[in-house]
């Protein structure tokens, strides 16, 4: 799949603002005022940033209110929904602490489940395609959400939970990977049945339909390089999780958590252009790319 | 509306003969002539004199190249190239409808056909990702999705004749590789075509329950076959020779002569 | 839950529907071309129409894209920099008809064979080669030389037509259609209406082509034979036949020449020539008496077999002679696999199971019919074999002699002209003796002696000047190539500028690309066309060109004369032309303007006729001077070739005469009304065995196809060419040059031989091991594909295609390059891997690879950058013998260019940034095309 950046910054950004939220909705850490005005300018900005994002990439931005209608199928809509019912379930529950000095617990605790909800139907757009075998698989939430709320703790100082969540959403982007390699295979998509001529012998494309590009190719048919995408697998872990996790094992200070943050987000990064990269997409077999 | 209907009244779609298709791409062609004039915006062409031509089409014809396996008795089969046009399969169960999120993308409960209806379509492309046969295009100048209408403007439509309520890619196909017709009903020509030719989905593990079938290549280069051993060339009495030296033939010419 | 868009299933579709004639290729299907807002909105097939049914292909459908391609030449232009730059400047037609005016009038007066004028892709040729021959100039044709001739010219000398446009296959009731030949072309969709109908029937094809693409993909069976052997493969399937007795004797003794009486004696000056009677028609002996009789005598039985002695000489009959020739064991097929690339077994296979088809599936068809012997016989007996041949087996130089056998093949399986057989399409079966003698005897300002084209019956025939050389600069009708029926195109430019045989003032050429894909030796023709003498002039002075788009000969050429596109002209398809019959039906058809040009362009046909009048050349000039025509329109209607019969066959006279009649005024509008075309059917009875049907024969005279009923029999012996080995022999007046004596003898055998293709003898094949074909795609054959923005994203780059065998011999992976070298070239180009390919075969799609600056595209357009042509490795000549003469790259018999005889050889080439040879940018005469489409007429 086209790693577009519009839906790299997206989902990454969004992912960490709707961590940040989870974490500020159960109320970790406990602020109030000032410094609650911080921690959900922060959020807001990375989690609505991450949807101004995803708008780029759309034909018809102008039209993105017709997207929530359909959430009884639509795992996109029911983001959209999510989504927006978070950030104002959220935005009622940071008024209330920034200006009110008032937490509502349970309106936080909504939020919370609302924001993790966000996260996991953005998983699910990705984790729902047939077509992108290595996409189709419980461990697309799974990491999507580790990473999510390891990112959100990261942001809210919660230490603890992060030297916990890191190390999980590793095991998992591991397992992810380890999975996904073979993911292809093991979904019996084939040339021969996308054609319905492995029954005659072995199957080849041969001449394509056009000889120029078109949007499939351009958006489905991306293609990596082993051994680029060895590399960056490995800057991905460095980065997303162990630099991160042995920063913040170091005695504390703001530099350190701060370039912890940074080298995380770097790291995610990597790892969710990888997510898009690598994915590769069953119409590509109809061109012969695999 | 995108869940979808539970079942729909007519089951429209597409046999494409894989024994019969040439490759000539007029299917192609005519196509994009017709979608780009008619149903929603144009299909557009960017770069379209330059040095990278890329176009909206919503039918194209690929071509795969099949190389049976050698066995004893063929150790040396020849290869077979089998063009491949492919379009929109107007799945049963379209993952392309559900994933849409503003609902633009509906199967019709009428006739199964699925259609976008671009108005409504914010050009999010999940549609496409969702589609395991490359059947949507998205349009750069216009930022919809297009894809296959099975030409819903002209097999209803009052103003052409009614021989011509066909798929354009249907009505001009050289070879007539291409049928259209209503899959529900079991004595339609698609219908029998599918039984008797044993019409195949594509990706079925994929489960989108594809409406359009392929008829596969029937069985090729049967001269090939070495005879079975112990038994007769059926073909051998055909050129047994009438006589051993070219003198022979006259004498031969003589008699079949006189039974004429 | 049950919400849906209510979207409008009846859409208004357009606001007229007006019928014209596809020009995309030489198929000239009728075409429904939708109207919106006075533009073309989207162009589908006519179901009425005889040739597509309301099919239509790629190119037919693309044709919007066409007719608005930003190519489109604008305006008449003179050249204003040097041959090849491009700059041009553009000019009034008023000034534009004066300058060809002043170039042309005194070549009429002193010697019009200074004129050259050669058209391409043509569909007016009755009416370019009348203007020809009324300007006086012997050098005319067009460009069936360098396309298929060997195909025509054999299929007219031996049955009296060929495939294509002169028959088809009787897809109704054929169980086995057998193909040959590379390029997927004529004629493209009625081939594919009958494959498709074939194989709804389940009904058999089987493919002989070394590359299994297209129509080869679908055939049951694929013979992937090594390229220039089909003759010897088809020699082999004859002699397997006749061997097992096979072959029709009843069809052989009735209706060819099988049984006709051939003079055996070595010695004599008649030797191989028929015993005639006084009235010179051919003998047989008469099974009814022993006697000599002529073949066509009411009640006469041809005996196959006997011979006679006729003042001491021996005359056997044809079949002697053709079995003491191909059951020979050197047609065996252990004999000839080895360089057929086809197994003996499978050759052997393929005989029986034509064998088995043409005799133990025969059908009968109850329809009494009478023979030209007057014998009436109670049904019509078929043998359901059919076949049909591609120009793949026609473009060597053994090209003619291996169609010939092809069409020998046929008439020995009685397959021609029955149910399930071949079928002639009026005015075919028209035998050479039917057709004119070439005729070249130019004086100045007079018209020429007759047309120009023809079929030669001798030597007598010959286009030679008194002193023995060629009267035509393209040297056709002579003893290099005595048979060459439609000219040699591709030897113009270069017989041109070598001055061989003679220097001409003008060169003026119509829908030829002669600067690029039509010629052989691409970069020599450039070096030609731009060369200049000691005093700076061009070697070929001048050169006008007419042609609708910016295409590369246009840069070389110093006076451009815009044509219309298809659909702003009007045309007509006609039965004196190349004509689009049906096998049941005679059928003509018009294009007439259904758009009006934006641009300053004029129909070519419209401006020969205004540079006639121009030039006030007999033929376009009434008794007292005035102009006879205004324009093609008007020519079209009015023109008479006999009286009663003009270029078209529909509405005359009244409007309902057919064939024969006046002239009608409203003849154009009636044609319109009728869709674009008109059809006559052939009466049921007169539907097979048209040769010899006096109800076809009658039939045609009343359409004016014949004057009188003309029987013949099948020429399975080709009495002109042994005319030509007995000159050769030293026999006649006309004696061939001595270096050609051996030659003649050795090819223009009258009964069909094989002989390895000339360049396998004139290179070292152990050097260039491997064959290099071109062809066609269908979605651009025989069209101006490139400059429309639709069919070039289907084919907008080529690679060279490799066999198995060659790939994996050099270790090629995909993305890789391969220099590809001839005796004559090089190019560097990029390589895919084909497996259904015979192993010693390249190939690649043809004139995909453009230059820069044509056709508006982009300088870095992939036709550009990676396209490429096989043309460069290709001359018109064969490699010097160091005799000092110069022997084209033809067939012997007919001239035509022997394109697939190419050989070369593959090496791996590190990627190099374009396709080599590159050459230099000239300046777009028309600028480039816009940078994005959305083409909807009707908003």
């Amino acid at each position: 799949m086209h790693p577009a950046p519009s839906v790299i910054t997206f989902t990454t950004l969004s992912g960490l603002g709707f961590g940040l939220l989870f974490w500020l909705g159960i109320g970790l850490p406990a602020v109030t005022g000032w410094v609650a005005f911080t921690f959900f300018a922060i959020a807001y900005a990375l989690a609505v940033g991450g949807l101004m994002a995803s708008t780029f990439h759309l034909g018809h931005p102008e039209r993105a209110i017709k997207a929530f209608s359909q959430w009884r199928s639509s795992w996109l809509s029911r983001e959209g929904i999510c989504a927006v019912a978070a950030l104002v379930v959220m935005a009622a529950y940071g008024a209330g602490l920034v200006f009110f000095d008032a937490r509502i617990a349970m309106l936080g605790w909504i939020g919370a489940a609302l924001s993790l909800a966000t996260v996991f139907t953005t998983s699910m757009i990705y984790a729902q395609m047939n077509t992108v075998p290595r996409w189709k698989t419980p461990l697309t939430p799974a990491l999507l959400i580790a990473i999510s709320l390891a990112g959100g703790a990261l942001l809210a100082g919660q230490i603890s939970a992060v030297l916990i969540l890191i190390p999980i959403a590793a095991v998992l982007q591991v397992l992810w990977w380890a999975r996904g390699d073979s993911a292809f295979a093991v979904s019996g998509t084939t040339l021969a049945t996308a054609t319905g001529l492995g029954d005659i012998g072995t199957v080849r494309a041969f001449e394509p339909p056009h000889t120029g590009t078109n949007y499939l190719l351009r958006e489905m048919a991306y293609q990596v390089g082993r051994k680029h995408a060895r590399k960056l697998r490995v800057i991905a872990l460095a980065l997303g999780y162990a630099l991160p996790v042995a920063l913040l094992l170091a005695p504390f200070s703001h530099a350190l958590a701060l370039v912890a943050v940074i080298s995380h987000v770097a790291g995610i990064l990597a790892s969710r252009w990888l997510f898009f990269a690598e994915a590769e997409h069953v119409v590509g077999l109809y061109y012969g790319r695999r | 509306m995108t869940t979808l209907p539970k079942s729909t009244t007519r089951k429209l779609g597409l046999v494409i003969d894989l024994d019969t298709c040439v490759g000539c791409h007029a299917c192609v062609v005519s196509c994009k002539g017709w979608n780009t004039e008619n149903y929603g915006a144009p299909l557009s062409d960017q770069n379209p004199y330059g040095a990278d031509p890329s176009g909206t089409f919503l039918n194209r014809v690929h071509s795969y190249e099949v190389q049976p396996l050698a066995t004893s008795a063929m150790p040396h089969p020849a290869a077979q190239l089998i063009h491949f046009p492919k379009s929109c399969l107007h799945c049963q169960d379209a993952p392309c409808v559900t994933v849409c999120p503003t609902g633009a993308s509906y199967k019709r409960v009428e006739d199964g056909i699925v259609l976008v209806n671009e108005s409504d379509c914010i050009g999010c492309g999940l549609c496409a990702w969702a589609c395991p046969y490359g059947a949507r295009e998205m349009d750069q100048a216009e930022g919809v999705m297009k894809k296959c209408t099975l030409c819903v403007d002209r097999i209803y439509n009052e103003n052409l004749p009614e021989i011509d309520r066909v798929p354009a890619c249907v009505r001009t196909c050289p070879a007539g590789a291409r049928h259209f017709g209503d899959f529900a009903d079991p004595d339609s020509t698609v219908s029998r075509l599918t039984a008797e030719r044993g019409g195949m989905d594509l990706m079925p593990e994929q489960g989108t329950g594809p409406v359009n079938k392929y008829l596969p290549p029937r069985p090729k280069d049967r001269l090939d076959q070495p005879k079975p051993d112990g038994e007769i060339d059926i073909l051998a009495p055909f050129l047994t020779p009438v006589m051993e030296e070219p003198a022979g033939f006259l004498g031969w010419l003589d008699r079949a002569l006189e039974r004429i | 839950m049950t919400h849906q868009p209510r979207i409008d299933t009846s859409p208004h579709v357009s606001d007229e529907v007006r019928k014209t004639t596809c020009y995309m290729c030489a198929c000239r299907c009728g075409i429904n071309v939708h109207i919106k807002d006075g533009k073309v909105a989207y162009i589908e097939g006519n179901r009425d129409h005889p040739v597509n049914r309301g099919v239509l292909c790629a190119k037919g459908s693309a044709g919007i894209m066409q007719v608005n391609a930003p190519s489109r030449l604008r305006a008449p232009l003179k050249r204003v920099g040097p041959r090849g730059s491009g700059e041009f400047e553009e000019i009034s037609w008023d000034e534009a008809l004066q300058i060809a005016t002043d170039w042309l009038a005194p070549i009429r007066r002193n010697d019009p064979s200074k004129l050259a004028f050669f058209t391409g892709r043509d569909q007016s040729q009755s009416f370019t080669s009348f203007w020809a021959q009324n300007f006086g100039t012997p050098n005319y044709a067009a460009h069936g030389g360098f396309c298929s001739v060997n195909m025509a010219a054999a299929g007219i000398y031996t049955m009296g037509g060929a495939f294509w446009e002169f028959g088809q296959p009787d897809w109704e009731h054929t169980k086995l259609f057998m193909l040959f030949g590379v390029a997927e072309d004529h004629d493209s969709n009625p081939i594919k209406m009958g494959i498709g109908r074939i194989k709804a029937r389940g009904a058999r094809v089987i493919g002989v082509n070394p590359i299994r693409s297209g129509y080869n993909a679908v055939a049951d069976d694929w013979v992937g034979i090594t390229p220039g052997t089909d003759g010897l493969f088809i020699l082999s399937l004859i002699h397997e036949l006749m061997r097992a007795g096979k072959i029709d004797l009843d069809y052989l003794a009735r209706y060819t020449n099988a049984p006709v009486l051939v003079n055996a004696d070595s010695a004599s000056s008649e030797h191989g020539l028929f015993l005639r009677d006084t009235e010179g028609k051919p003998l047989v002996i008469d099974r009814n008496t022993g006697r000599p009789t002529a073949f066509d005598k009411p009640g006469v039985r041809p005996d196959l077999n006997a011979t006679h002695e006729a003042d001491g000489i021996t005359h056997r009959p044809v079949m002697h002679l053709m079995a003491e020739r191909y059951l020979d064991p050197q047609y065996a097929p252990e004999a000839v696999a080895g360089r057929c690339g086809i197994t003996p077994d499978k050759i052997r296979r393929i005989a029986a199971e034509i064998a088995r088809v043409a005799f133990d599936e025969a059908i009968t068809l109850d329809r009494e019919w009478t023979d030209f012997r007057g014998e009436t016989h109670k049904t019509m007996t078929g043998r359901p074999v059919s076949f049909h041949a591609m120009r793949g087996i026609s473009a060597h130089s053994n090209g003619f002699q291996t169609c010939r056998a092809l069409h020998v093949l046929q008439i020995l399986l009685g397959t021609v002209e029955v149910p399930g057989g071949f079928r002639f399409k009026p005015p075919y079966p028209k035998p050479a003796h039917a057709h004119p003698t070439p005729h070249c005897h130019s004086r100045p300002d007079s018209p020429l002696d007759g047309p120009h084209l023809g079929f030669v019956r001798g030597p007598e025939d010959l286009a030679l000047r008194e002193d023995g050389s060629p009267a035509r600069i393209d040297k056709a009708f002579t003893w290099e190539n005595p048979m060459s029926s439609h000219g040699l195109m591709h030897m113009v430019i270069s017989n041109a500028h070598a001055g061989d045989p003679y220097r001409i003032d003008t060169l003026f050429l119509y829908m030829a690309n002669m600067s690029w894909n039509s010629s052989m030796n691409t970069r020599g023709v450039i070096e030609m066309l731009t060369d200049t003498d000691q005093n700076g002039d061009y070697v070929i002075p001048r050169i006008i060109y007419s042609d609708a788009y910016s295409s590369e000969m246009v840069a070389y050429a110093d006076l451009i004369l815009p044509d219309t596109t298809y659909l702003e002209r009007h045309d007509c398809i006609s039965l004196l032309d190349r004509p689009i019959c049906e096998a049941e039906a005679a059928a003509d058809a018009i294009r007439w303007p259904v758009i009006e040009p934006d641009r300053d362009v004029r129909g070519f046909q419209t401006v020969l006729i205004q540079l006639a009048n121009k030039l006030k050349l007999p033929g376009f000039t009434d008794a007292d001077g005035g102009a006879k025509y205004i324009d093609y329109a008007d020519y079209i209607v009015n023109h008479e070739r006999k009286p009663g019969i003009g270029p078209l066959a529909g509405f005359r006279g009244d409007g309902s005469e057919v064939g024969r009649g006046e002239p009608n005024p409203g003849q154009l509008d009636r044609y319109i009304e009728n869709g674009g075309f008109f059809v006559s059917h052939i009466p049921d009875a007169a539907q097979y065995y048209k040769p010899w049907n006096t109800a076809y024969q009658d039939w045609a005279v009343g359409m004016g196809i014949y004057d009188a009923p003309q029987p013949y029999v099948f020429d399975l012996y080709v009495e002109p060419m042994r005319r030509f080995q007995l000159a050769a022999e030293g026999h006649g007046e006309r004696q061939p040059p001595d270096h050609l004596r051996d030659r003649i003898r050795r090819t223009l055998d009258p009964l069909p031989i094989w002989y390895p293709p000339f360049e396998d003898d004139s290179i070292d094949t152990d050097e260039f091991p491997v064959h290099a074909l071109t062809q066609r795609p269908m979605a651009m054959y025989h069209s101006w594909g490139t400059q429309n923005a639709w069919l070039r994203q289907i084919h907008g780059q080529n690679p060279l295609y490799l066999p198995t065998k060659l790939w994996r011999q050099h270790g090629f992976a995909e993305g890789d390059w391969a220099r590809v070298t001839s005796a004559h070239g090089e190019i560097t180009v990029p390589v895919a891997h084909m497996a259904a390919l015979n192993e010693n075969t390249v190939w690649t799609w043809n004139a995909i690879g453009k230059r820069k600056g044509a056709w508006a595209l982009s300088n870095d357009a992939p036709e550009v950058t990676r396209g490429f042509l096989l043309n460069h490795l290709i001359h018109e000549l064969l490699p010097p013998r160091g005799d000092g003469l110069r022997w084209s790259n033809s067939d012997p018999v007919t001239g035509q260019a022997a394109w697939f005889d190419l050989r070369v050889r593959i090496e791996k080439a590190p990627a190099p940034k374009e396709s080599q040879p590159t050459f230099a940018p000239f300046k777009s005469p028309v600028g480039q095309g816009p940078d994005h489409l959305e083409w909807k007429v009707g908003k």
